[in-house]
């Protein structure tokens, strides 16, 4: 755990357009990898592999890079796990984690489908780093179109000689094979997905043994969210310097926000690490629908973290450790923004739903424990319920979370968690009112 | 278990699919597909092979296509697994029909980031047109689900309908596209208003440069 | 040898142990569902956590972490009482309350430890999940609304039984454990779910609504539906048996049983022979004891010495050894257990035994498998394979082709292979350090085969230090007591008939071709109305394995006690009983009038008998002709009505018609 950096340096913006990643984002020019070359993708990647295999991961773990699928583990130290020789044959394997379905990420899609020959040439420069012998793209079944480009470009990379026997003429072999899912939000926790790629069902497996060591087909494993890989190659190509000048200590970088919910104008755009909130919506999304006295709350890093309160929000700085300073997360930079016209306990509620439809089910709690929370969530938003239900639903949520094999079970508990400390004035509010008008009792039915 | 799909009786199945074979193109898929994978790892093939095997019931049924049992089982054979294993994949994804499916599937997203800003509105349309959740309309153009989140939240609502995404949807343009369907038609992909892909309606706040020309940023380095 | 402390203790665990098993060294009870020793951790039930530092500040599943050097586990603490309590709690809200119907009550690891670890009240409010029944087959009933998903019947069918046909499909809360289809889940090992399964949701099929765990009184009892010695329970309420299950012996059958073990005790109360029958005018007709003595005295003086007993497949010694005694005193001298004509030569015991020792078939790296389906003539030593397959081992088969659950390279099936092995086999064996060769009974009967099979031992390089490869597979439960005690005639049961003998002791031998002693008086002691009482001229009605004490030797040659669990019905006896009773009226009255002195008796003639364990036979195989040639044809045809308890066993021809003739039984509705 990351100490709290005393006094945090105040947001050095904005991010300039020369200072951001993913030029082609939005997709108004061409995908394909003669129009990225022109971006500067694919630009004498021999050059990068040159720095070293030890060089890079040091490079990446100098620039700062935290894990962009929501846990933001240095992506340095990660790689470095990894063995630096097979003593016993078994190759090594990267998993580039493409199954973007937390509720509110929509960031991975744009990689992939407007600027894949970054992620192909991080998959290498990756790959390479950690002497894997292949990287498997692991892309969510529902991104059909996306999987089509990304199927094309890597077809392209394999014309140009950027992939295969003696990939950018390094000397290095590295194959990178697309693997489509079928609807499974699981499939993006790292051992589910190697089972997923193995053609099991999605379910988790127990750690250890960590995937390093035991990963996919038992061979030692990374796997890494695209963002993390896609931005490598710029890291090696700019210094890792320039990556870390951008947010604060311990939260580098420029990131890739993606904004929903009640804003004018919901977008996916790269920002500083860091930015404010507030700064966030007024630059890129025409601010709050209805003002910013309309802000409810914000659920700051998809799904999976508590929301925050809007008074709260608006100065917090966006990044893993401004926002856990506030009880939630950075997550996947996922922004879900909701105004005061929301229903924020049908609103938490529908996540509840979310995560008991996509529950493994092969742990207790979190079987069992999605639908039981699901079901009095459903109840709290009708008021059908006694106050000291909201007591017990959180005591509930604390029977789930950090009881299951992996994170899903937490992840369900949390939203509540957050509904609960913060609106449960709302939540008696609505028990006390269907108590108090029989009426409307009925009339409801 | 309510929403649980109805399987269809299994001795029809076998009548109906019981000479399941690949065509000569989808043949020849499967190899490639079977290749991406290590030698004794053909396992790892069942979810393309899966995919590529619904679509091929879809295009003999002029529908979305779907799995049925003896079709799974062809594929365990190829990929030397056990029945019970594909099957439990099969069930245990959801984009595996396990049901026949309407000519299109209507897949409306109703998670939080797409109910936020309307899903309910994009359902009370598909109502509108006499979809209802789980069922197959009469003459068997539409199947309506609802879907958890589709990673496209920054367009929210939006829909799934077979293999495109129609997003930035209201009441009226979900209405307008089923319309089309109906038709025939082929409706407009993407955002069903003036914006480009994720970008802020009305024009980026960044990479202006782009919208234009494929910009090299690089010279300001 | 990590040492942790459990609870303040310390105790040194061996390497690779789990922190489960460290707890349970230091004697801390950890409760559990999906964990079981013999499958592989699922980790998924999450009754198991415990506190575990250094670690994450969070419960810690033990069944799944190793335990390592001066880890500090605590099972006794806030935190864990919590967790324990909280995932109990997940397990009952959409578990029914429907223990007072419930054939798992009273023996119910979810019933013990809510009592143990729950919180005694719910808080859950919401409808109840149910979940449709799943049809498994006629063994194994399914009330799959109790189902906790542990998985535990998923993994033995995959793991141990080798059939995958049972699954968990879709995902979640609704998430179901289901055979393929809800077939009939095609195995002989079925039952065994019903053992592991935690809950109420797989209990027995022919067992049901039968009793009451507590009602019930438990003997210890060994098997006679194959060779193996199966050490069982058997659970009997009055004078009925209710139900057998496995007993643990990790030598013998670790805690397995086949369905044929468990389930043909139905057949224990049908088709009995309750009174003794005398023919007359060609019909057998009811008798006295008295009456039916009376006859039998009359053929012994008729007979004078030419009298002979041939055993059945399923007794105990001291049948064969009062029958034994009693056919030596009239001046008998011929012997034969091996009903069906085999004649295989047994100068040396060792020549014709388990040698590799069943629980040391798991560990051979090298196998071949001649003449032999192990799959229903040994259920449980098919098992061992697959785990020597998970260890690596090469299995080569020489026979018709079956689906035998592991993958086998097949030789082909002629018995001249024997002779002539082809050169990867014996190049694979040149490589091996446990060599291990199974040879079917059904192969011995092959003129030639014995000998070839012999002579293998050499060029495969079968006996290393401490490991003796060479085995010989029976399964007639009686076979290796009755070769010990001499019921074995040189050139088999033809040369026994050819001598005619004038009185035949049968003695629950139903698989005679009794054509062969037509001119016989034949004299059946047995306890179901089968081949053999439809041949005798006098039947005395005798006890089943479960309605005497016993002794038996297995295949591997280790002898086994089994206790008497109920009284044989209506005038059954016990079979020494008869023999003695008999004795006396013909005036040779046996020189032991209690079951303590037979044994006794019989331990002072063959000492091997008087003490359970292996008996270790000296390997002293003699020279034999060689040269066989010809197709080999595994000798059983239906798994499930191999002898004359399953043939009357309503659930075993309800298997026998479903699984083996694949006739429909479709009861979705029961």
């Amino acid at each position: 755990m990351a100490e709290e950096t005393a006094a945090p340096p105040a947001f050095v913006g904005p991010l300039e357009d020369k200072d951001r990643i993913f030029t082609n984002v939005y997709g108004f020019q061409d995908w394909g990898i003669d129009a990225a070359m022109k971006r500067g993708d694919w630009d004498n990647t021999k050059k990068l592999l040159e720095i070293g295999q030890d060089a890079i991961i040091d490079q990446i773990k100098a620039s700062g890079l935290r894990g962009r699928g929501g846990a933001g583990f240095p992506t340095g130290m990660k790689w470095s796990f990894m063995p630096k020789e097979s003593k016993d044959g078994r190759p090594s394997f990267l998993v580039i984690n493409a199954d973007e379905s937390e509720p509110g990420s929509c960031k991975d899609r744009e990689i992939i489908r407007h600027d894949p020959h970054k992620l192909i040439e991080g998959a290498l420069v990756a790959g390479f780093a950690m002497r894997a012998r292949a990287a498997y793209i692991y892309i969510r079944g529902e991104f059909i179109y996306e999987a089509k480009v990304l199927f094309a470009a890597v077809q392209q990379a394999y014309d140009k000689g950027f992939l295969g026997k003696n990939a950018c003429g390094s000397g290095y072999d590295f194959d990178v094979f697309v693997h489509r899912g079928a609807g499974a939000y699981i499939c993006g926790e790292e051992t589910a997905q190697i089972e997923s790629i193995e053609g099991k069902k999605g379910q988790p497996r127990l750690k250890p043994p960590f995937p390093a060591g035991a990963g996919l087909y038992g061979c030692p494993t990374t796997v890494n969210n695209v963002e993390s890989i896609a931005v490598a190659p710029t890291i090696l190509r700019r210094s890792p310097a320039w990556f870390s000048s951008f947010g604060r200590e311990n939260n580098k970088g420029t990131k890739l926000f993606q904004i929903s919910g009640h804003v004018n104008k919901p977008c996916v755009v790269e920002e500083s690490m860091g930015i404010p909130f507030k700064e966030l919506i007024d630059r890129h999304c025409g601010g709050i629908r209805g003002g910013w006295d309309n802000l409810l709350a914000v659920i700051p890093g998809g799904s999976s973290v508590p929301l925050v309160p809007a008074a709260q929000i608006m100065d917090a700085p966006m990044d893993f450790d401004g926002l856990r300073g506030l009880g939630s997360g950075l997550g996947t930079a996922a922004v879900i923004v909701m105004d005061k016209s929301t229903d924020i306990v049908r609103a938490i509620s529908r996540l509840s739903y979310f995560y008991k439809h996509e529950s493994c089910g092969q742990c207790t709690p979190c079987r069992e424990g999605t639908g039981w929370m699901w079901r009095v969530m459903e109840r709290l938003r009708n008021g059908e319920a006694e106050i000291e239900e909201i007591d017990m639903l959180f005591q509930v949520t604390k029977q789930v979370e950090g009881h299951t094999i992996c994170a899903l079970g937490d992840a369900a508990a949390w939203p509540i968690q957050g509904l609960i400390r913060h609106f449960r004035p709302e939540i008696e509010r609505r028990i006390n009112e269907r108590k108090g008008t029989p009426a409307m009792m009925e009339a409801a039915e | 278990m309510a929403d649980a799909p109805h399987i269809p009786d299994e001795a029809e199945t076998r009548a109906r699919w019981g000479a399941f074979a690949w065509t000569a193109e989808n043949a020849e898929q499967a190899k490639k597909v079977i290749a991406r994978y290590p030698e004794g790892r053909q396992a790892s093939a069942v979810m393309p092979l899966l995919d590529l095997a619904q679509r091929q019931v879809g295009a003999e049924t002029n529908t979305q296509g779907w799995l049925p049992v003896p079709v799974m089982e062809y594929i365990a054979d190829q990929l030397e697994m056990p029945y019970m294993r594909v099957y439990e994949v099969a069930t245990f994804y959801t984009m595996y029909n396990l049901a026949p499916v309407g000519r299109f599937h209507v897949q409306v997203c109703g998670t939080t980031p797409c109910m936020l800003r309307g899903s309910d509105d994009v359902l009370a349309a598909c109502k509108g047109k006499g979809l209802s959740k789980g069922h197959t309309t009469a003459d068997g153009l539409f199947t309506l689900t609802e879907v958890e989140c589709l990673g496209a939240c920054a367009n929210a609502p939006m829909v799934q309908i077979n293999d495109d995404n129609y997003e930035d949807l209201t009441f009226e343009t979900m209405t307008a596209i089923l319309d089309d369907l109906a038709a025939g038609k082929q409706p407009k992909i993407g955002p069903q208003i003036d914006r480009q892909t994720s970008c802020p309606e009305g024009g980026p706040t960044s990479l202006k440069e782009m919208v234009s020309e494929n910009h090299d940023y690089r010279g300001a380095w | 040898m990590p040492k942790v402390t459990v609870d303040g203790v310390e105790v040194e665990v061996p390497a690779g142990a789990t922190v489960l098993q460290a707890c349970e060294l230091a004697g801390k009870e950890i409760p559990r569902f999906c964990y079981h020793e013999r499958l592989s951790i699922a980790g998924n039930c999450r009754m198991c956590l415990v506190e575990v530092k250094p670690g994450p500040p969070k419960p810690q599943a033990s069944c799944a972490l190793p335990a390592s050097e001066g880890q500090e586990i605590r099972t006794d603490s806030e935190m864990v009482k919590k967790a324990r309590e909280g995932v109990m709690e997940f397990l009952l809200i959409n578990h029914p309350l429907d223990c007072p119907i419930c054939d798992q009550g009273g023996e119910c690891d979810l019933q013990d430890q809510s009592v143990a670890y729950g919180k005694g009240n719910s808080r859950f409010h919401e409808n109840k999940r149910a979940v449709t029944e799943k049809y498994m087959g006629p063994i194994v009933k399914t009330v799959m609304t109790r189902c906790i998903q542990c998985t535990r019947c998923v993994r033995f069918a995959e793991e141990v039984a080798g059939v995958p046909e049972i699954g968990a499909i879709y995902r979640g809360e609704n998430m179901q454990i289901t055979t393929y289809l809800e077939h009939a889940a095609q195995s002989e090992l079925s039952g065994n779910v019903v053992d592991l399964c935690p809950v109420g949701a797989l209990t027995a099929r022919p067992y049901a609504f039968e009793a009451r765990p507590w009602e019930l009184k438990k003997t210890f009892g060994i098997d006679v539906m194959d060779a193996l010695g199966t050490n069982i329970r058997i659970d009997s309420r009055g004078r009925q048996v209710l139900r057998v299950v496995p007993r643990v012996n990790d030598d013998v059958n670790e805690e397995w049983a086949s369905d044929k073990t468990r389930h043909h005790v139905d057949a224990l109360v049908r088709k009995r022979l309750d009174r003794p029958y005398v023919r007359k005018q060609g019909k057998l007709v009811a008798a006295s004891w008295d009456e039916a003595f009376a006859a039998v005295a009359e053929g012994v003086k008729k007979a004078g010495s030419s009298v002979a007993a041939v055993a059945g497949d399923m007794l105990d010694c001291e049948t064969m050894y009062a029958a034994r005694e009693l056919v030596k005193s009239l001046g008998g001298t011929m012997f034969e257990g091996r009903q069906t004509g085999l004649a295989y030569d047994v100068s040396n015991l060792a020549a014709v035994n388990f040698n590799s020792t069943i629980a040391g078939a798991e560990t051979a790296d090298v196998i071949l498998l001649v003449g032999t389906n192990l799959r229903w003539e040994a259920p449980l030593i098919n098992t061992r394979i697959r785990k020597a397959i998970k260890k690596g081992a090469k299995v080569f088969a020489i026979g018709p082709e079956t689906d035998l659950t592991y993958k086998v390279e097949w030789l082909g099936n002629d018995a001249s292979l024997l002779s002539n092995l082809p050169k990867p086999v014996i190049d694979a064996f040149k490589g091996a350090q446990r060599p291990m060769m199974i040879v079917g009974g059904g192969v011995l009967g092959k003129d030639g085969a014995h000998g070839d099979t012999l002579a293998l031992v050499d060029t495969l390089g079968l006996i290393k230090d401490g490991w003796n490869g060479y085995n010989v597979l029976h399964f007639a439960a009686a076979r290796m007591g009755g070769l010990m005690l001499g019921y074995a005639v040189d050139g088999g049961i033809r040369a026994m008939a050819a001598a005619q003998p004038k009185l035949l002791f049968s003695l629950g031998a139903d698989e005679v071709d009794y054509d062969l002693f037509k001119e016989s008086f034949i004299v059946y002691v047995g306890h179901h109305g089968d081949k053999g009482a439809h041949a005798a001229d006098v039947i005395l009605p005798g006890a089943t394995y479960a309605e005497k004490a016993g002794t038996w030797a297995n295949l591997e040659g280790r002898v086994q006690f089994g206790e008497k669990a109920v009284f044989a019905p209506g005038d059954a006896r016990e079979d020494w009983s008869i023999f003695r009773a008999l004795s006396q009226i013909v005036g040779k009255t046996l020189p032991f009038d209690s079951f303590e002195a037979l044994r006794a008796k019989m331990a002072a003639d063959v000492p091997a008998l008087g003490a359970e364990g292996l008996v270790g036979y000296e390997w002293a195989p003699p020279k034999l002709p060689t040269g066989a040639s010809g197709e080999l044809a595994y000798p059983i045809k239906d798994f499930y009505l191999t002898n004359s308890i399953c043939r009357a066993s309503p659930t075993m021809q309800r298997c026998s018609a479903e699984l083996v003739h694949g006739e429909e039984f479709a009861e979705a509705a029961e």
